[in-house]
């Protein structure tokens, strides 16, 4: 794996499937009367949150926390973003209070990007959704959701999602959990296909190792998973769609259009839901709607990727030839 | 002011001839000139080109002196080979008044490096709403001719109209911003591919291509001319192509670094790269090469947009617009044009000097290198090839695209009616 | 063939001694756990679960009780994890009924610094609370580096720091046998 994880497309198959049969290992610690692993003792895990989202930030606390890392909340909401100066200073802040690792979250594309190659912290990044580019571990944890429930926890060690149908339902253009689906999703192997109306499709999606249909009804039948996508309804007065009605009508879940998908086929939404908008209450409430595993499974397979990440040798550029070539012992520390 | 006689230098690239200058003239062209109580520069395998003129340059005094001044902004276009600049008018305060051209103007002529040749703004503030004086700043001692609300488009067409008839009155030139500002609205590059992998705000070709469509068709109606700042996509070609097939006189010009970069630089998200219009693609590179050598697009312009390291050392969305280019233009256009076979030296000469100059309406440059011209000239060494190194720029400001690049020729010599504002690669 | 017969891996057991071996531990169990009633066999990964399997296979034809058999991974206990890259985690298996209260007998194919069994100490706290917990290894080749000795030892091995022990299984290699060979580079500090 790489050092940081800013993309989903950084990862290779190998790489992903390591990463979710982790966090299958992770996910049995949860079941333990102690959760806590001593992996990360001594490490720092730094969560930089300059948008809100209290959901994927605790989610993050509770998987560095059950690795016995230390976690420092830096919450940078109300800094100006707009002075760039701001994510450089504050770089350069945790970089002198000894961040092994900087779980950002930033409303500008590409500032995770920024943060890993500008040189003003030697820790790990890890993306936790930047702007409207990307957010690796939702669709890690979307990944590992599905291959729970379509392959299985003990079936699908060692195994990707290889012609699942996977189909995304939304505003696929504001949507970084879409961008990282697609990508991770097609090194998984499976067959994604976007829906959503043509407004809220980006311009170059053509390029993108996806489908993309206009008609839900269509690909339903279709489906293994389907997964929608929260709609803003602001979206709404920049005339992306006319009317919430409209856009439920045409592209939200209901009770009818579930019974369309196959018996197998789950649910899935990366929250908050839009009640009554993307998803109704019958939809969102069934046994088939993964939401709530989604918010387990997060702690499990961002456990991982700190895991990953960090439980190994420090990848530090000035200390790498030090700690290559790995010990050639094949029964080390017996 | 004393004799030089430049020698055996190749004029526009043709034979090698002497060029002697006297005073602020050129005295005589021709071979074997005697070098008797001159300077003599030896100029063997370089190429003698008029000198540069650059029809949009930010020199961003008066208001952000933090970027660049009047004088280091001149010093950059010397050191570039440029001999005349025109000065756009998105200063603090906006350059829409006669005090602040003038003022401008005047800075210009204390520099003595370059002259400055202000742009006045086409709208008070630059806001699109009512327009400025146009004719007390032609009026001016600046004379300005050229008008611009660059950086922000004149995107009502009401206030476009009046604005190209208005000009008529002075032969002057609206040079239009290209940018249909609903369409671009949050927009960080170019939309397309890229733009949807990164998701990065997209700034769509069309927003470019509908504005220029439409104020050819204005210009036509109103019989007055139009200028199209840093032409960047191969629509805005084609347009540009059938306005001129018409016989409307309209011109345009490219950027350099349209000329050369793509928006696949932009998935560094180093925002070096960010810049107005955004780069485009590879097809549109080259579309824009093609225009240069057929001459569909008029002339090189720099938009040199100098900025402070911090508005650059950011993330992206947050990072200023713009690139410097002035001390990098003729290398990007040999590289890309010469070098390439699109286009001789006599090329150059046309689209970085006479025909920005003839633009302009500019008197004194963009003439040809011969007897009793003004000895405006610009001395290449188009063998040189080097890395570009910020840290040596004579701009205020390092926001180069090109850092570490390998890029051909260099400017030897810089001549500003007969005095040496480069020698030897360096300012006088 | 055996030109470079010094540095080539040379076994110690074969696949009978390793049979028999693995028997008489069986029956040192029972022995000392007094029929083993409440054994359950834990095996560190990756050869200590075929090696607990086999035993447990063995601790059932003994005592005819089914003994209960799991896999405990250590990974995330280790004390060098920052030496080397982060390593894939191997699968831990707490038999349905747990350890609370059982006699844990911990099996590995070599004990050697014992930095694992420390590990595997650490782990087992963490699920629960066993009534007593005891070792059994295949080889011992001896350079403890923690106070930790074990209760059952198939063989008592005493290596030099530069040779290598490679227990081979046939459930992962194919075959039986322990091998003892030189190491091919320097020999590297850590341990």
């Amino acid at each position: 794996m790489k050092r940081h994880l800013i993309s989903a497309a950084d990862l290779t198959r190998d790489d992903a499937v390591l990463i979710l049969d982790t966090a299958e290992e992770m996910a049995r610690v949860a079941d333990r009367p102690i959760k806590k692993l001593p992996t990360l003792r001594g490490r720092t895990v730094v969560n930089l949150f300059f948008e809100d989202s209290t959901r994927t930030r605790i989610s993050f606390e509770a998987a560095a926390k059950r690795l016995s890392a230390d976690v420092i909340n830096f919450s940078a909401k109300g800094s100006s973003v707009s002075k760039g100066e701001s994510l450089k200073d504050t770089a350069l802040t945790l970089e002198a209070m000894g961040a092994d690792a900087v779980v950002i979250r930033h409303g500008a594309s590409g500032a995770p990007y920024r943060l890993a190659t500008s040189g003003w912290i030697d820790g790990a990044v890890v993306n936790a959704g930047d702007g409207t580019h990307e957010h690796p571990t939702q669709a890690l944890l979307d990944a590992f959701t599905m291959r729970r429930r379509l392959v299985g926890p003990d079936a699908g060690i060692g195994h990707d999602l290889d012609g699942r149908r996977i189909t995304i339902v939304g505003d696929v253009l504001h949507s970084r959990v879409a961008r990282s689906n697609v990508h991770l999703l097609h090194t998984l192997g499976a067959e994604v296909t976007l829906v959503a109306p043509p407004t809220l499709v980006p311009i170059g999606v053509e390029h993108w190792p996806c489908q993309v249909s206009y008609n839900l009804d269509e690909v339903l039948p279709k489906s293994d998973a389907v997964m929608m996508l929260r709609v803003q309804r602001e979206r709404m007065n920049a005339a992306f769609f006319p009317t919430e009605r409209e856009y439920s009508r045409r592209y939200g879940l209901d009770g009818d259009r579930m019974a369309r998908m196959p018996e197998h086929a789950i649910v899935m939404h990366p929250g908050p839901m839009n009640r009554g908008m993307e998803i109704t209450a019958q939809v969102a409430d069934s046994d088939r709607c993964t939401a709530v595993e989604q918010v387990a499974n997060g702690v499990s397979t961002r456990m991982a990727v700190l895991y990953l990440l960090l439980g190994g040798a420090v990848f530090d550029s000035k200390a790498a030839s030090a700690i290559s070539p790995a010990p050639a012992r094949t029964e080390e520390n017996k | 002011m004393s004799k030089i006689l430049i020698r055996g230098a190749q004029v526009l690239g043709g034979e090698p001839q002497d060029v002697l200058i006297d005073g602020e003239t050129i005295a005589e062209v021709g071979t074997g000139l005697s070098a008797e109580g001159a300077t003599v520069v030896e100029a063997e395998g370089k190429v003698l080109l008029p000198g540069l003129v650059d029809l949009h340059t930010h020199l961003r005094e008066p208001g952000r002196e933090d970027s660049e001044t009047v004088l280091t902004g001149t010093k950059a276009a010397a050191v570039g080979g440029f001999t005349a600049v025109h000065a756009m008018a998105n200063t603090f305060p906006v350059a829409d008044t006669a005090g602040v051209v003038e003022q401008v103007w005047r800075l210009g002529k204390e520099s003595g490096y370059c002259d400055v040749q202000p742009v006045g703004a086409v709208t008070v503030g630059l806001e699109g709403k009512k327009l400025a004086e146009l004719g007390a700043m032609h009026d001016s001692a600046a004379g300005v001719k050229v008008f611009s609300d660059d950086g922000k488009c004149v995107d009502d067409a009401v206030i476009m109209r009046r604005a190209l008839e208005y000009v008529k009155a002075f032969d002057g030139v609206v040079a239009q911003h290209a940018q249909e500002p609903r369409l671009t609205e949050g927009a960080q590059m170019n939309e397309g591919i890229v733009s949807s992998e990164l998701g990065l705000g997209g700034w769509p070709a069309v927003a470019e291509e509908s504005i220029i469509a439409r104020d050819v068709l204005l210009a036509a109606h109103v019989g007055s001319r139009v200028h199209i700042c840093h032409l960047s996509t191969a629509g805005s070609v084609e347009i540009v192509r059938w306005a001129k097939s018409k016989g409307w006189n309209v011109t345009a010009e490219v950027t350099p670094h349209h000329l050369l970069l793509t928006d696949e630089l932009v998935r560094t998200y180093n925002p070096v790269y960010k810049v107005n219009p955004p780069l485009r693609t590879e097809a549109d590179v080259m579309a824009l090469r093609e225009a240069l050598a057929d001459g569909t697009i008029d002339c090189v312009a720099t938009d040199h947009a100098p900025h402070p390291h911090e508005d650059k050392d950011c993330e992206w969305a947050a990072a200023a617009m713009g690139m410097v280019g002035l001390e990098t233009a003729l290398s990007v256009v040999q590289q890309t044009m010469v070098d390439s076979g699109l286009l001789d030296w006599a090329g150059v000469a046309d689209r970085m000097s006479f025909r920005p100059a003839a633009i302009g309406r500019l008197e004194g440059h963009g003439r040809p290198v011969s007897a009793g011209e003004p000895a405006n000239l610009t001395l290449v060494d188009p063998a040189y090839r080097g890395a570009v190194d910020p840290s040596g720029f004579a701009s205020r400001s390092r926001n180069t695209p090109y850092e570490g690049r390998e890029l051909p020729g260099r400017v030897t010599h810089t001549w500003l009616r007969g005095r040496a504002t480069v020698v030897d690669g360096n300012l006088a | 063939m055996d030109t470079v017969e010094s540095d080539a891996p040379r076994p110690v057991l074969e696949g009978p001694d390793i049979e028999r071996v693995l028997t008489r531990i069986a029956h040192e169990i029972v022995e000392r756990a007094k029929g083993a009633d409440d054994v359950v066999l834990l095996g560190i990964p990756t050869r200590g679960v075929f090696l607990a399997r086999r035993l447990a296979a063995r601790l059932e034809h003994i005592t005819g009780r089914t003994v209960p058999v799991g896999s405990l991974d250590i990974t995330m206990y280790r004390d060098d994890l920052r030496m080397r890259p982060a390593r894939a985690l191997a699968r831990t298996e707490i038999p349905g009924d747990g350890i609370e209260d059982r006699l844990v007998v911990l099996v590995d194919d070599v004990l050697f610094s014992g930095r694992t069994i420390r590990a595997a100490l650490d782990a087992l706290g963490d699920i629960g609370r066993p009534r007593a917990v005891q070792l059994a290894v295949l080889v011992d080749r001896g350079h403890r580096e923690l106070p930790i000795r074990a209760d059952y030892v198939g063989k008592n091995l005493p290596t030099s720091l530069r040779e290598t022990v490679k227990v081979q299984l046939s459930e992962e290699d194919g075959r039986d046998a322990v091998l003892l060979g030189l190491q091919q580079t320097a020999p590297v500090g850590e341990r």
